[in-house]
């Protein structure tokens, strides 16, 4: 079976496809507005500024929306499902939904994700989702006194 | 009001199967046809927008020797950009006659460049690594958010190509007229869950040109003037998974006001809509993104036959993408069927058409232009 299409980084994306060779699945946030954002880039989408930060992210997600492909693709076996993930940052993905059945019946939209890691190259890992078997309560919580 | 009138428009002199045409040539065919239902020839021909092509290529080989051009390719929705830029330029006096060509091998493939994301590109980086194979499986994907947020059921969805193929059934140049139920959509063929194959665009070959200058010249051309009331454009990503509402176009919401309040209507004004659907999902969004519906109730509006042949929102008129012709950036032949129904020239004409709105996408959720069209400047 074909390779999978792979990403060509740029000095802009490299850090994401370090990450994701390291294990880690790392996202950006403005220093200034404190927006987290994806696809990345070195300045902040949502007001500009330069000042921003790369870090690693939860890898926890959920399903937001998908559709099950059956057209040939030469890199895999068809029907196979390509999915939208909403970070637990906020910034939403798009990846393949891995150990879970390809059907309607086992994609359930919103159910909890977290992310897995396939090497592809020397170079190129991916970022893949898996269902959270048993989801972790965190409570995103502003702990008094600590606001921006 | 803007001042601009369209006195030219045609399509391909075929549309559907053309395997002895190039591209290029679909491009001149149409804009030929264009030039006959003008009374003009090239000469005559000052300003040039096109996408597909380099603007240089195709006006070149038409003979044109423009002075002004634009090149905007932003997907099929860029010939209503295109009208909204040639307005703007007639206005500023830039030129005074504006040709817009589209042609496409949409099926032949005769002597067109494939396109597929460059491996660097945001796409080539962040999407194709995850086995999207075209449109299908990119412009679907956001459905079934919508579908679980606003209770859209299969059988809605399935209602769009249902309908549309009710206009196309009209048509004798619409590439399928069979008439299709609910059932013969839901036992198609599935191309990428939840869509089978009778929701997504056909694949066919064709071209269409539009002829634009200023109302004060109108009489100088053989038939009456269709009046560019507003235009509005918006562009919002380049990939799917960065659109920032899953369930709304904020490219359709912009462009579409954009355009309404420049013509000075509201939606009651409106007796003919074009909503570009490249997939069942898409007069759904646009519906609402326009404000024709509320938040999630387009889906019954379709299928309760408000926009069917009879109902009191006449939408996709010619049957689509779904079943009159797709050749990839279908917006041409919406702005078509916009022109014919005002001109009264439409195989399903509707009845005394003052008002047309037509609504484009470009990408997938990528961009939109919307053109509001009259019989008169002014109401």
């Amino acid at each position: 079976m074909a390779e999978r299409p792979l990403p060509r980084p740029t000095p802009e994306t490299e850090h994401f496809w370090a990450g994701t060779r390291a294990g880690e699945l790392r996202l950006q946030r403005c220093n200034d507005c404190q927006a987290s954002y994806f696809p990345p880039r070195p300045f902040c989408p949502e007001c500009s500024s330069r000042n921003v930060l790369i870090y690693r992210a939860s890898g926890h997600g959920t399903l937001e929306s998908y559709v099950i492909n059956h057209r040939p693709h030469p890199a895999w076996t068809e029907p196979y499902a390509i999915a939208l993930v909403k970070l637990a940052e906020g910034p939403r993905m798009m990846s393949n939904i891995v150990e879970c059945a390809q059907t309607p019946e086992a994609l359930e939209l919103d159910m909890p994700l977290e992310v897995v890691f396939l090497k592809q190259t020397e170079d190129i890992t991916l970022p893949l989702f898996r269902p959270l078997i048993q989801p972790i309560v965190q409570p995103i919580v502003q702990p008094p006194g600590t606001a921006r | 009001m803007t001042g601009v009138v369209i006195v030219g428009a045609a399509e391909t002199t075929d549309l559907g199967v053309i395997p002895n045409l190039s591209e290029l040539q679909l491009h001149a065919d149409a804009a030929l046809n264009a030039f006959a239902d003008a009374g003009i020839n090239a000469r005559d021909i000052d300003g040039f927008a096109t996408a597909g092509f380099r603007p240089t290529e195709v006006a070149q080989y038409l003979g044109l020797r423009p002075r002004w051009v634009d090149g905007t390719s932003v997907g099929g929705c860029s010939f209503m950009v295109h009208v909204r830029h040639a307005v703007a330029a007639i206005q500023a006096g830039h030129c005074s006659t504006v040709l817009i060509t589209h042609g496409e091998s949409g099926r032949s493939r005769v002597g067109k460049s494939g396109f597929a994301p460059a491996p660097a590109s945001f796409g080539g980086q962040f999407e194709a690594p995850f086995g999207v194979v075209g449109p299908p499986t990119m412009f679907t994907i956001p459905v079934l958010r919508y579908m679980k947020d606003f209770g859209l059921t299969h059988e809605q969805l399935a209602m769009v190509a249902v309908v549309q193929r009710q206009w196309a059934n009209r048509n004798p140049r619409a590439s399928m007229r069979e008439l299709i139920t609910v059932e013969d959509v839901l036992k198609s063929r599935m191309i990428a869950y939840p869509f089978h194959l009778l929701e997504c665009c056909l694949v066919t070959d064709g071209g269409g040109a539009l002829i634009l200058t200023s109302a004060d010249r109108a009489r100088d051309f053989p038939k009456p003037p269709v009046h560019i009331r507003g235009t509005g454009e918006s562009s919002e990503t380049p990939i799917i998974s960065q659109m920032e509402d899953l369930t709304s176009s904020r490219a359709f919401r912009e462009a579409g006001r954009d355009a309404m309040r420049e013509a000075g209507i509201v939606h009651a004004d409106v007796d003919h809509l074009m909503i570009y659907d490249a997939f069942a999902h898409l007069p759904i969004y646009g519906l609402e993104d326009l404000g024709f519906c509320k938040r999630g109730e387009a889906g019954a509006f379709i299928a309760e036959g408000n926009t069917a042949p009879g109902g009191r929102l006449p939408t996709n008129t010619n049957g689509g993408g779904l079943s009159y012709m797709h050749s990839g950036m279908y917006g041409m032949y919406a702005l078509q069927e916009s022109v014919r129904q005002v001109r009264g020239e439409a195989a399903a004409q509707i009845a005394d058409v003052e008002v047309a709105l037509c609504l484009g996408v470009g990408g997938m959720f990528g961009a939109s232009g919307c053109v509001v069209m009259g019989k008169e400047a002014r109401p």
